[in-house]
């Protein structure tokens, strides 16, 4: 029964989906499963679709009848029954009976779903307003996924691109056929990670980690969304997930750990001012400009201008304070120190002590960020 | 919508001792028909203002792309057009409908607090200026959704203190309306009328009341948290400090999910008169009616964290509210059954009131399959704060609760004015409305399972055909409503006397006992039910 | 003004003091949402509490004025009867969410905090029990609490809880004489019971605000205090404003006695105000169990 209406179900499918005229992309049902779970998803999906469909035919056939033919119009003259036991029982009956029906094998996808035991590997997801990062910790690797898509597609100015709103600088990156086990929070409000093709939907809740896994049956890339309104760019935290094969993926766990090692910054080293300018430019792009703006002319009264503020002109530790610290009134100001190195706090703040319409021609060392850390 | 006639008509001994006129006499009133009206008026606008925004937001994903406002904007729009939908239209119309009603379908001489009813009422216009004022002040309205989840809502500016004040407000007034028409329907029915004769609108709303009075606390009682803890440093939403962001949506949901049944439990009980009226028949299985309607109140208590099956619940939990959610599904069936079975065999006529009700039993089934589908956990996480959801729940509230708005108002108009309402109209704003709705909203069931997220002001490509259909969609429903300001307006100037008996079948007592307009003062002496 | 007859049921003809309440609670609002803001406009709070009290007064006295002129009869006296039982319903409801939101953290989100994968990664160190300020409430607290200097210490239920506790069963005790007198026409039993009772109300409040100096001054026990400051003052706050709101309607109601209103078979307002003061009793008895004894 099941398969069939799963045949069913594809077949209806893929009807839509020849309709579809610009992407491969579902525009009519959920798109084309790509793990275990996705699979037993769909096909409970399309199940309980075509029962609903059915009752409905059948219930309203039963009423549209009526309708055509118990008219006054028609000289119908009206019945006065007002009650039958026995059919009372059955039409409580017969609904009862098909949602036992329907919960068995929801039941048992729960039970399959909720089963993250024994993972291959694990990544830790973190949530920030509005971004990802993703860290393995069994590699040593860890970096922000930022949205890729420019500005100028979105207002309008550059034509759109195939993958508009859907594209991220770093994707996180898995092997196929083996069960990924994510653990996710968040560091400021709920974010929510999903990826349809697995069938995954998991909140990151601030101050808790969650689980939840997948595996992934074929390489590819697949696309998903934030899915928990988070504040005003939650339209613009895309999910990219690309899965290739075990040997592509030991080539990429090589490459991010050499890259990691080349770029990173010697936290003990002093610095110039351009020097911790030019990286302070490149931590405010990806970490703060979503904020503050790319001119530090905030969107008061709930964020802040920098240019001219008090804080970032006034004496440098309390600067530091707010940045390492994070917002005494507003938690949307996250404490950085959690998240960024010495050397990018540094940066940042000599940055915006020294661009964005300020000049206080001050240099911060990554040593003095590392002192204030305990 | 009685604003012609109402003074003429007095009793002799309440004439002429200085009750207030022109505008006072609104403001001041302790009528139960007079205050009706007034939430009647105030929920259509309501409605105007709760639409515009609706229609800014669908102007706005009409194509990909950031094209009239900025985000932040975009998301101020979504929280206050659920604000001011939910809590300013579909509520104070049905608490205007039981105002106008109960009383009349009981035989009582007018509600049991009068002057209690008069502030339930105008408290409204107090939160309504708050929401609303709350889009000039600095930082703008506010944007963390019309569910104000914690920490979100813990961000922003002033306007979240006026939406909780707001929501205090609003609070304040269900409950003191709700206690009103419980005091009512209990203590001051006519000789004779016994619960189980009471018209089932009656009923429903009795059941209703009972939810409201259980739930607004609770609500009140989450904002209350979300205020210290912006303010005065409490940590109920804060991890940090022991309490956890979850905790918030288990409060909400344990009021929301009750208030999504305040919606259209009313709703169920318009349905319900009007069915047997114009299939003259009586209605089909009566006692279990009251007994589903009762059932569906008791189990909205156990299911709320069906909106919460992505936030990481234990299986076990996962598993009860699914149960629990699903079980939802008997007693409304029952309901569809018994007006499909009201219509079976009778003599129908298919007068505007009809229509909507044929719309509504229609409409709100597949808003309930749709609710069914959520209700499958595996299912709801695909589908979680997508437009699946989005799509469910306009078909429940819009084509539900507003139709039978709709169809109530087609219905009563003429006891409310003395005038039947120009049928023509009617009909036109009925097909307008019924294809509209569905061109609106039955392409976002396909945007939901495709994957487009909710609450977002942009779009990737591929979602961008169905936008457009749904944007067509709601500048036709939209402007389609104003059809119906011109109906109630040419019925409250004139138009054909209704007779006291204006339909045919109608047989509860403000029908059968009085004339049409009902008389300012009705059941002076409470009539004698048999 | 002439009032209406409806089928004997007592019809209030038009009023303004809905408007008037309306008005308050506008005002508040407004006070409100500056005062939390640090905006000028706070004593919009104070002008809002003010017109509602005028109100109150106005709109009370007159009800209380129709009640003696004998406007009621027994179908209005059921409908107040229905009225204020489904009032303190709301107000049930209005603790539970409160005492939700206590059984939550103690059963469920604490110890989440200390357990699994949540605790090792997020607040490893943190040790889940009751009383907790949360994984960094010690921090939080030190800007709040001087004396505590970041701990802060729980309430202890015996000491004034427990005395609390033994005034307001008392007070309840009190009152229950003061209506037995009452019911039998002995004003004198009446009037000494129901002072008494006030008393009772007054001297609760006053302990329970010395234990709130305590805490504030000497325990570190702030609003801030997690968790479990926050269910605490949240909870108990709540109840000591019903408790003061209790007791301002037992002095109005000995007020009335004095003047000699209330008959032996017909003085609803009374009863009123003893089944909420029974009601903020219960309440007290579950904060007593759950907040400071558990
Ligand atoms: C009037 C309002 C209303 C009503 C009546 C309902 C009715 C139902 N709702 Fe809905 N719901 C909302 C308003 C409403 N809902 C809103 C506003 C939201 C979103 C809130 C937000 O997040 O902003 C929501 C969200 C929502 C969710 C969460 C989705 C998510 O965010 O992930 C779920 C999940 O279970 C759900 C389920 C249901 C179910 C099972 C019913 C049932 O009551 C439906 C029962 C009816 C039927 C099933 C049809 C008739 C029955 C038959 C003909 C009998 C035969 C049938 C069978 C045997 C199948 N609703
Ligand atoms: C309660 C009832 C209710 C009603 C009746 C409606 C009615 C409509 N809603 Fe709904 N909606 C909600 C409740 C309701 N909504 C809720 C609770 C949410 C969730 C909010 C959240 O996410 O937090 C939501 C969210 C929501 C979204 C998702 C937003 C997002 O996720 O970003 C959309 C998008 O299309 C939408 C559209 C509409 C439309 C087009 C209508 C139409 O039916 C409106 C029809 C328009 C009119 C009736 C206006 C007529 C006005 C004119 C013609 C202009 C004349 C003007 C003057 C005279 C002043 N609504
Ligand atoms: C999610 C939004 C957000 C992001 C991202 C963000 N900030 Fe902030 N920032 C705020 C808010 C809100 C405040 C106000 C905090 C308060 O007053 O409690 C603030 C305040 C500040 C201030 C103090 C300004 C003043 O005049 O009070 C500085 C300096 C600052 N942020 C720097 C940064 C830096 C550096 C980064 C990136 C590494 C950053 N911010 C990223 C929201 C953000
Ligand atoms: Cu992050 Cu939405
Ligand atoms: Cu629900």
């Amino acid at each position: 029964m099941l398969r069939k209406m799963r045949s069913l179900g594809l077949g209806w499918g893929a009807f839509l989906m020849s309709m579809a005229a610009r992407a491969q992309e579902s525009k009519y049902n959920l798109p084309t499963p790509e793990s275990t779970v996705a699979h037993q998803i769909y096909d409970l999906h399309i199940l309980i679709m075509w029962v609903c469909v059915a009752i409905f035919v059948v219930v309203f056939g039963v009423m549209f009848y009526s309708i055509l033919k118990h008219r006054k119009s028609l000289g119908h003259k009206a019945a006065h029954f007002h009650e039958n036991t026995q059919i009372e029982i059955i039409w409580t009956v017969i609904p009862f009976a098909i949602l036992i029906a329907m919960a068995i094998p929801a039941s048992k996808t729960i039970l399959n779903m909720r089963d993250a035991s024994n993972p291959d590997m694990t990544v830790k997801v973190v949530a920030y307003q509005w971004k990802w990062e993703y860290e393995y910790p069994a590699e040593g690797i860890k970096f922000l996924s930022n949205l890729a898509t420019p500005r100028d597609q979105i207002e309008g100015t550059a034509p759109k691109g195939d993958h508009y709103l859907l594209e991220v600088d770093n994707p996180l990156v898995v092997p196929v056929g083996k069960k990924v086990r994510l653990l996710l929070t968040a560091n400021d409000v709920i974010h929510s990670w999903a990826v349809q093709a697995f069938g995954i939907k998991q909140d990151a809740i601030p101050g808790f980690i969650k689980d939840t896994w997948f595996k992934a049956d074929k390489p590819g890339t697949y696309r998903g969304q934030c899915s928990e309104l988070c504040g005003k760019d939650h339209g613009f935290m895309p999910i990219v997930v690309e899965v290739k094969t075990q040997e592509d993926y030991d080539k990429w766990v090589a490459a991010q750990k050499a890259k990691n090692a080349a770029v990173t910054m010697d936290p003990n080293k002093t610095y110039s001012l351009a020097e911790m300018k030019a990286h302070g430019e490149k931590v405010y792009a990806t970490n703060c400009a979503a904020c503050h703006q790319p001119t530090g002319a905030g969107m008061p009264p709930v964020f802040p201008a920098l240019t001219g503020s008090a804080v970032v002109t006034g004496p440098k530790a309390g600067h530091i304070d707010i940045v390492m610290n994070g917002g005494k009134k507003n938690p949307a100001m996250v404490a950085w120190a959690k998240t960024l190195s010495d050397v990018d706090i540094a940066a940042v703040i000599t940055y915006e002590r020294n661009a964005l319409g300020n000049a206080t021609g001050e240099v911060i060392q990554p040593a003095e960020i590392k002192a204030l850390r305990k | 919508m009685e604003a012609t006639h109402a003074h003429g008509q007095d009793h002799a001994h309440d004439h002429g001792h200085g009750h207030p006129t022109g505008l006072m006499r609104w403001v001041t009133t302790t009528n139960h028909k007079d205050i009706g009206t007034l939430y009647l008026w105030f929920s259509f606008i309501m409605l105007l203002s709760g639409g515009t925004l609706a229609l800014l937001i669908r102007a706005e994903l009409f194509e990909p792309g950031m094209q009239i406002m900025r985000p932040e904007f975009f998301n101020q729009l979504t929280t206050m057009h659920g604000l001011i939908m939910v809590f300013g239209a579909i509520m104070p119309a049905f608490v205007g409908f039981a105002n106008w009603q109960v009383p009349m379908m009981i035989g009582a001489p007018d509600m049991a607090f009068p002057r209690m009813n008069n502030w339930s009422f105008w408290l409204l216009p107090v939160a309504a200026s708050l929401l609303i004022g709350s889009f000039f002040v600095p930082g703008g309205a506010s944007a963390g959704g019309w569910t104000m989840y914690a920490p979100l809502f813990l961000q922003g500016g002033i306007s979240n203190d006026m939406t909780i004040f707001a929501v205090h407000i609003l609070g304040i007034s269900s409950i003191m309306g709700a206690i009103n028409i419980v005091t009512t329907i209990l203590n001051l029915r006519a000789p004779g009328m016994t619960l189980m004769k009471m018209p089932l609108f009656v009923w429903t709303w009795l059941i209703t009341a009972y939810l409201l009075i259980a739930v607004m606390p609770v609500l009140a009682g989450a904002v209350t948290m979300l205020l210290t803890d912006r303010h005065f440093g409490t940590s109920f939403f804060n991890a940090a400090g022991g309490g956890d962001p979850v905790m918030f949506q288990h409060i909400f949901w344990f009021f929301g999910h009750p208030e999504v049944y305040i919606m259209i439990l009313p709703a169920f009980g318009i349905i319900s008169q009007i069915i047997p009226t114009f299939s003259r028949k009586p209605l089909f299985g009566y006692a279990s009616m009251v007994y589903a309607t009762s059932s569906i109140a008791i189990l909205s208590f156990m299911v709320w964290a069906h909106h919460m099956f992505t936030v990481g619940l234990p299986t076990a939990a996962q598993l009860f509210f699914m149960y629990a959610t699903m079980l939802i599904a008997i007693p409304t069936g029952v309901k569809v059954f018994n007006w499909i079975a009201t219509m079976w065999k009778g003599s129908m006529t298919f007068e505007t009131p009809m229509l909507f009700a044929i719309a509504f039993v229609c409409l709100f089934t597949i808003g309930g399959f749709s609710g069914l589908v959520l209700a499958i956990t595996p299912v709801d996480i695909q589908l979680q704060d997508t437009y699946y959801v989005v799509a469910h729940f306009h078909y429940v509230l819009v084509s539900g609760a507003l139709f039978s708005i709709f169809a109530g108002v087609y219905f009563w108009l003429p006891k409310w004015t003395g005038h039947m309402y120009d049928e023509k109209l009617g009909k036109l704003h009925f097909w307008l409305s019924t294809i509209f709705f569905n061109v609106l909203f039955f392409p976002m069931h396909f945007l939901g399972l495709a994957g487009m997220p909710r609450r977002i002001p942009d779009y990737a490509l591929q979602f961008a055909d169905w936008n457009k259909v749904a944007s067509i969609g709601a500048f036709g429903f939209g402007l389609s409503q104003l059809i119906l300001l011109v109906v109630v307006l040419k019925c409250i100037k004139g138009g054909v006397k209704a007779e006291g008996r204006a339909w045919e079948g109608a047989d509860s007592l403000e029908w059968t006992h009085l004339p049409s307009p009902a008389p300012y003062h009705t059941f002076e002496t409470p009539p004698t039910v048999n | 003004m002439s009032d209406h007859q409806g089928g004997g049921y007592y019809l209030p003809s038009p009023s303004g003091w809905p408007i008037v309440g309306s008005t308050a609670l506008a005002l508040f609002a407004c006070g409100m949402v500056l005062w939390a803001n640090s905006l000028p406009g706070g004593w919009l709070v104070l002008a809002g509490l003010g017109v509602l009290f005028y109100m109150m007064f106005g709109w009370f006295g007159k009800v209380i004025a129709e009640s003696e002129s004998g406007k009621y009869n027994a179908q209005v006296d059921r409908s107040f009867r229905w009225g204020m039982s489904w009032f303190i319903f709301s107000e049930v409801m209005f603790f539970a969410a409160f005492f939700g939101a206590l059984f939550y953290a103690r059963i469920l989100s604490v110890p989440w905090l200390g357990e699994g994968d949540t605790h090792d990664m997020l607040w490893s160190g943190f040790k889940a029990a009751w009383p907790t300020a949360g994984p960094l409430g010690a921090k939080m607290i030190a800007p709040m609490a001087e004396a505590g200097k970041g701990e802060f210490a729980p309430m202890a239920a015996l000491g004034v809880p427990a005395l609390n506790t033994l005034i307001l069963l008392t007070s309840g005790v009190t009152l229950t004489i003061a209506h037995w007198g009452l019911k039998k026409g002995n004003r004198g039993q009446l009037i000494f019971w129901l002072a008494l009772t006030v008393a009772l109300g007054v001297s609760f409040l006053y302990f329970q605000a010395t234990e709130y100096h305590e805490a504030y001054t000497k325990m570190g026990l702030t609003l801030g205090a997690g968790i479990y400051g926050s269910t605490f003052f949240m909870l108990t706050g709540f109840h000591g404003f019903h408790v003061t709101i209790g007791t301002i309607m037992l002095l109005v109601i000995l007020i009335r006695c004095m003047k000699g209103h209330f008959k032996p078979d017909q003085h609803f307002a009374f009863e009123a105000v003893s089944w909420y003061w029974h009601f903020v009793d219960v309440v007290w008895l579950g904060l007593f169990v759950f907040v400071y004894w558990l």
